[in-house]
């Protein structure tokens, strides 16, 4: 593939981009801490099996918003959200939503890999059967490999996937947890800066494989590291202060943002 | 590596700046200063362990050792059943003089003057007063000994006991002692032949209490600190942990949980006879229920436990890191799941401890079974929680209360056996913990 097709495939790209639909909206959302205020109004889309990299500095509300997402808030004493953030159009903070249902097609991978003290193949295991996704053995465990070899882990642990997911390198707990939270099949996988415990090899690898499941999944992911943030995500969005700053084609915000302060925290002068 | 550190022809080396006064001198002497008062407190500790420890084996390994007197008794007819009517009257065979068998094999084997009185009596003084009734037991579950001489071994007289056992000075003077100079030459003679020896005081671990020292033993102490930790585990340990997850996992925090902390956190200092008396109030004077029963008394532990068990079910279930908890609620489990699947099983180590050191501080709990009657006399062993019972802690403070030296020994071995009931609960404490930690 020469220069001029990849530049003619990544316009088609951007031109198909503004007709995607929308898998997820926040609408003038704000979160609440006791009497602290961490997010200011944040009108913020998800596009469907696209990865949105949230950027800013810390305490800049990201992880917030990406918690308010599957509502994992709710588990913070004295936590509060306003606005509305919908679904495939359903409101999720609507009193008829089960939470427990929402975080089953919302998934999770946090921060510090923090794979169950129990075996590899439990750790998987365990979210199909408390939602009783397989009907017998050898269904589980066909989840399980599918799971694990969709986090690219299955060839490292198929001999030993009966050994403790504990004992597991950090990479290797880390895409342990992405396995165990593709094994429900959810819609939309966040990822609050799955990497920030990792090294060099090991990011690159949990990289391409979020390369990977933007096929099948919408993904949203926070992460501090600007050149992590051009490599996977398709759209960023800059959230500073508790404010959404600028939203914007990964492209387009880490070459000719539009808002200055976007353009100064990617240059490194402040944050 | 002299080569390395030492700079070649002609390399300028930098100077070393003036050193300045950081303290290290005084920093490091008070660390040592630390280190020796942490050593001499430890040393204190033990100290204090050894003697007591020392104070009490050296006191009480006696009590599981016990002198018997082996004496040929002729079970003759006519002392027993002089009308041979045990066939159509079975009565007589209880009420027959059985102090008589015993007095003629004395007098036989130490070939006394039968006719002297005073020898007479010191002679079967030397045997316990209960072994006329263990010859009428034998006598009456098979009748056919009478008529026949049999070797049978009695127990010795709590005096003689300690005699045997070197308690009693032998030097004072004759009358000031419980053993007479006579009786001491019989034990001589007896104990050449074989006849007076020692042998393992299963009594202790068997009978009921008694006011004879020789015969008293702990069987209802341990049956009744058996049925206590039993409804103690039973009623304590669910509700404990079942308060904990609540309060810990599910309750809101606000200022109604926060008083609750507070008060349990004080039940847990309230001292334990204060538990004795609400036991004695609400159990036995508004419920009804029996009073000296193993039941109250098992209840009123569980009040005075549960604080303990909650605060360390608490504890272990903070302990349990939020991480997993966060991981378990974002792969959709509900908050039982996540307690019941993850957060329970990895605090169960540290809920398993707490419960059985909860437990051994209430099998060595006495006063609030003071208050509620459990210092009853006791001799026969309670079949149910219901019926009249005592506790080990319980009678090592009614053996205290006696005179005589047997009771003594006796008091020691009853802390010994307490102890060690205390040493297995704290090591089962300590191999559950081993077993069940899982680290992450």
């Amino acid at each position: 593939m020469n220069m001029l097709t990849e530049a003619a495939v990544e316009k088609a790209v951007d031109q198909k981009m503004n007709t995607i639909p929308y898998k997820m909206i926040g609408q003038d959302v704000s979160v609440y801490y006791g009497e602290k205020r961490a997010l200011f109004d944040v009108k913020l889309n998800i596009r469907e099996n696209t990865v949105t990299a949230l950027i800013g500095p810390s305490g800049c509300g990201k992880s917030t918003f990406l918690r308010s997402l599957n509502r994992m808030n709710d588990t913070i004493d004295g936590c509060r959200v306003t606005g509305k953030i919908t679904l495939d159009g359903e409101d999720i903070y609507d009193p008829d939503i089960d939470v427990v249902e929402l975080r089953a097609r919302v998934g999770m991978v946090f921060q510090k890999p923090n794979p169950f003290p129990k075996t590899i193949y439990e750790n998987v295991a365990y979210g199909p059967r408390i939602h009783g996704l397989a009907k017998s053995k050898v269904d589980m465990d066909q989840i399980v490999e599918h799971s694990l070899q969709r986090a690219g882990l299955w060839n490292e642990v198929k001999d030993r996937v009966h050994e403790a997911g504990t004992g597991l390198s950090g990479g290797q707990q880390q895409r342990l947890c992405i396995a165990r939270a593709v094994a429900v099949s959810p819609e939309v996988i966040l990822m609050d800066e799955p990497c920030s415990a990792l090294d060099p090899i090991a990011t690159a690898k949990v990289e391409e494989l979020i390369h990977e499941l933007r096929e099948n999944y919408t993904i949203v992911i926070v992460t501090h590291s600007m050149q992590q943030a051009a490599r996977v995500s398709q759209r960023t969005a800059m959230f500073h202060l508790g404010n959404l700053v600028e939203e914007n084609d990964t492209d387009k915000m880490f070459t000719n943002p539009d808002d200055p302060r976007t353009q100064d925290y990617i240059m490194g002068r402040f944050g | 590596m002299t080569d390395i550190v030492s700079p070649g022809q002609g390399v300028v080396v930098s100077k070393a700046p003036e050193r300045r006064d950081i303290g290290l001198k005084r920093r490091y002497a008070a660390e040592r200063r630390f280190r020796i008062y942490g050593i001499a407190a430890i040393s204190f500790g033990l100290i204090f362990l050894a003697v007591l420890l020392t104070s009490v084996v050296s006191k009480g390994y006696t009590a599981f050792l016990q002198t018997a007197i082996t004496l040929p008794i002729e079970f003759s007819e006519k002392t027993i059943d002089p009308n041979n009517k045990r066939a159509t009257d079975p009565s007589v065979l209880i009420a027959a003089n059985y102090s008589v068998l015993i007095r003629d094999a004395m007098v036989k084997t130490l070939n006394l003057n039968a006719s002297s009185r005073p020898e007479v009596r010191d002679a079967t003084a030397m045997i316990s007063k209960g072994a006329p009734i263990q010859l009428r037991d034998m006598v009456v579950a098979d009748p056919s000994l009478i008529g026949r001489t049999v070797n049978i071994t009695l127990l010795a007289d709590a005096n003689v006991d300690s005699a045997n056992k070197g308690q009693i000075d032998l030097k004072v003077d004759e009358k000031n002692r419980k053993v007479n100079d006579r009786q001491v030459g019989w034990m001589n003679q007896l104990a050449e032949t074989g006849a007076l020896h020692k042998k393992f005081n299963t009594g202790l671990f068997v009978n009921g209490n008694s006011s004879r020292p020789e015969a008293a033993g702990l069987g209802v102490a341990l049956v009744g600190s058996l049925y206590l930790m039993l409804i103690v585990l039973v009623l304590s340990l669910p509700i404990g942990v079942a308060a904990s997850i609540y309060l810990e996992e599910f309750a809101p925090k606000n200022k109604l949980t926060d008083l609750i902390e507070v008060n349990i956190n004080n039940l847990a200092a309230v001292p334990s006879i204060v538990y004795g008396l609400l036991g004695l109030a609400v159990f036995i004077n508004f419920a009804g229920l029996p009073r000296s029963a193993s039941l109250v008394g098992g209840l009123v532990l569980t009040l005075m436990t549960l604080p303990t068990i909650i605060i360390a079910t608490r504890a272990a279930l903070r302990a349990v890191p939020p991480s997993i908890r966060s991981a378990a609620l974002g792969l959709g489990a509900s908050k039982m799941q996540m307690v019941f699947h993850h957060v329970l099983p990895l605090a169960m180590p540290g809920i398993l401890t707490g419960t059985i050191i909860g437990l051994a501080h209430a099998l060595g709990e006495t006063a609030p079974l003071l208050l509620i009657g459990m210092v009853a006399f006791v001799a026969n062993a309670p079949a149910t929680p219901m019926e009249p019972s005592t506790a080990l802690p319980v009678q090592v403070y009614m053996w205290a209360n006696e005179a005589e030296r047997a009771f003594v020994e006796r008091t020691s071995g009853a802390i010994i056996v307490l102890l060690l009931f205390l040493i297995l609960m704290n090591l089962g404490a300590i191999l559950l913990r081993r077993r069940f930690e899982r680290r992450w």
